[in-house]
């Protein structure tokens, strides 16, 4: 038997896959296509936020030390944060399955 | 004495208008009034032969302060689409119109409107395809949507074209999906039929006003048009299937209100002279009422010959289909458009595949006929009742062909 490969039965969409619950995007997890990963190196980072800045999914939030970390359910791995750190704080590292 | 005669008489013809109230009107003009009189909101259209009337004489209407609508003279028939999908979206009422070129322009939107579950009401004035360009009527724009997921629905004549907009509008939406009905171009959009129309009281009666349950409303946000990534568009599509076909349930039971309501008798599939018919055609539209004609000819000369008409094209009345058929050990298919390369026109193709859900088929002969508004007289008709007749012995050379082609 194959595995079943739907999320949710049919019978259970509401008409026209209409989605009844406002601002459900952020449940969306877009972090599971990712290819590499951003890893910081605190030692180098000098907290500027320009990865927060250029992050087009907004991954990124100050953490209270005020690093900026970037949340891995989201990230889709990209790199243009690691392409912009002024200071190549970020590398982008291979996911190993 | 002669005076009470006269008077009688006047009253008799006062009595006998009354009831029938049929008034001379242009079939575009009539369902335009029938579109008003559902009370529409929204109106969005782009002229195109030969629809043009429709939506000109609903601009009259809201111009006039007789139609309390929104007239949005769109920029091309996809805007148009994608307006009414909007309206529709917001639960407003909504009406467009078009034919051949405009539908084709429309296409991407006529998809969205469906998976949506949206209840927007379109004639169609069938018009063939460029090209070469032609403005007259075959079945080749209406074709091209069969696979769209509206309920598509054939009217053969004005009055019938009436009708079917007051049941188009409950049957969208009770079902919560698109309806197009269907009228040939020219050959009842531009002819002058003694029409009647229903009181307002009545129509009010049979149509509630719109109220969706989901709809875009600020004060309620919701998500319409969401991706569907791998794990979800093979069930919201199982849905949107499953909505259509349950839709036939719904189809057939407004028919009954409307039946109950004015008289007049609406069925998916209807037929002529079927009951003892061994030989039969089957057909969609106007051009039904022509081979009505055909078939007292030859019944009148002893053969035993009847008529199958699509009312109801999508969802396809399969049951009522293989019921129809009867004991006919022959079937004529007349299809009005081409399938490039396919086994036979679509409706052929269509009629194939149903009667292979029954051990009880006929032959099946498909002729294309009609293109881009060929005449097909009552002669033409007899012919092709006679070929039909010689596949009973004879199964034909060819899976279709077109008929009437000068060589």
């Amino acid at each position: 038997m194959p595995k079943d490969q739907g999320l949710i039965s049919w019978k259970k969409l509401a008409p026209g896959m209409f989605i009844l619950e406002p601002g459900n995007s952020a449940k969306f997890k877009t972090g599971d296509w990712r290819a590499f990963r951003p890893v910081l190196d605190k030692e180098k980072c000098i907290k500027c936020g320009l990865c927060y800045v250029f992050c087009p999914d907004f991954c990124y939030t100050k953490d209270e030390e005020g690093y900026y970390i970037s949340n891995l359910y989201y990230c889709k791995g990209c790199g243009i944060c690691a392409q912009n750190c002024p200071k190549g704080a970020i590398t982008m590292v291979l996911e190993e399955a | 004495m002669e005076k009470e005669l006269a008077k009688k008489i006047s009253l008799s013809i006062n009595e006998s208008l009354k009831v029938k109230k049929k008034i001379g009107k242009e079939v575009s003009v009539a369902i335009a009034e029938a579109v008003a009189q559902c009370k529409v909101d929204v109106v969005a259209s782009y002229p195109i032969t030969p629809q043009t009337h429709i939506v000109e004489h609903l601009a009259d209407l809201v111009n006039n302060g007789e139609l309390d609508a929104e007239y949005i003279p769109a920029e091309s028939e996809h805007a148009a689409m994608s307006a009414c999908i909007g309206a529709a979206a917001t639960g407003a009422r909504t009406f467009t119109s078009t034919a051949s070129q405009g539908l084709l322009l429309m296409y991407e939107n006529l998809f969205i409107a469906s998976a949506l579950r949206l209840p927007i009401v379109m004639v169609i004035t069938n018009r063939s395809v460029s090209a070469p360009i032609s403005i007259w009527n075959d079945h080749s724009d209406i074709m091209t949507m069969r696979d769209s997921g509206w309920i598509t629905i054939f009217a053969e004549n004005g009055q019938e074209a009436v009708d079917l907009i007051y049941n188009a509008y409950k049957i969208a939406e009770k079902a919560l999906l698109p309806v197009a009905i269907n009228i040939d171009g020219f050959i009842l959009s531009h002819v002058i039929e003694p029409i009647e129309f229903l009181d307002q009281e009545l129509v009010d009666k049979y149509l509630p006003p719109l109220r969706m349950k989901y709809k875009l409303d600020p004060k309620k946000p919701i998500t319409m048009g969401a991706i569907g990534v791998p794990e979800i568009y093979t069930e919201a599509k199982k849905a949107q299937d499953e909505a259509l076909n349950a839709s036939y349930r719904i189809i057939v039971n407004a028919w009954k209100e409307f039946e109950k309501l004015t008289g007049k008798k609406y069925q998916p599939i209807e037929t002529y002279q079927i009951e003892d018919a061994e030989v039969a055609l089957l057909i969609m539209g106007s051009l039904a009422e022509t081979a009505i004609n055909a078939v007292d000819l030859l019944r009148k000369e002893g053969k035993k010959v009847g008529l199958i008409r699509i009312r109801l094209w999508r969802p396809f009345p399969l049951k009522d289909f293989l019921r129809a058929i009867g004991k006919i050990k022959a079937l004529g298919v007349v299809d009005r458009a081409v399938s490039h390369g396919a086994t036979g026109g679509p409706v052929g193709i269509e009629i194939r595949s149903a009667l292979y859900q029954s051990n009880k088929r006929p032959r099946v002969v498909n002729f294309i006929a009609g293109l881009s508004g060929r005449d097909v007289t009552v002669e033409d008709f007899v012919e092709l009742f006679e070929r039909t007749y010689k596949a009973i012995n004879k199964k034909p050379k060819f899976s279709y062909e077109i008929y009437g082609v000068m060589e």
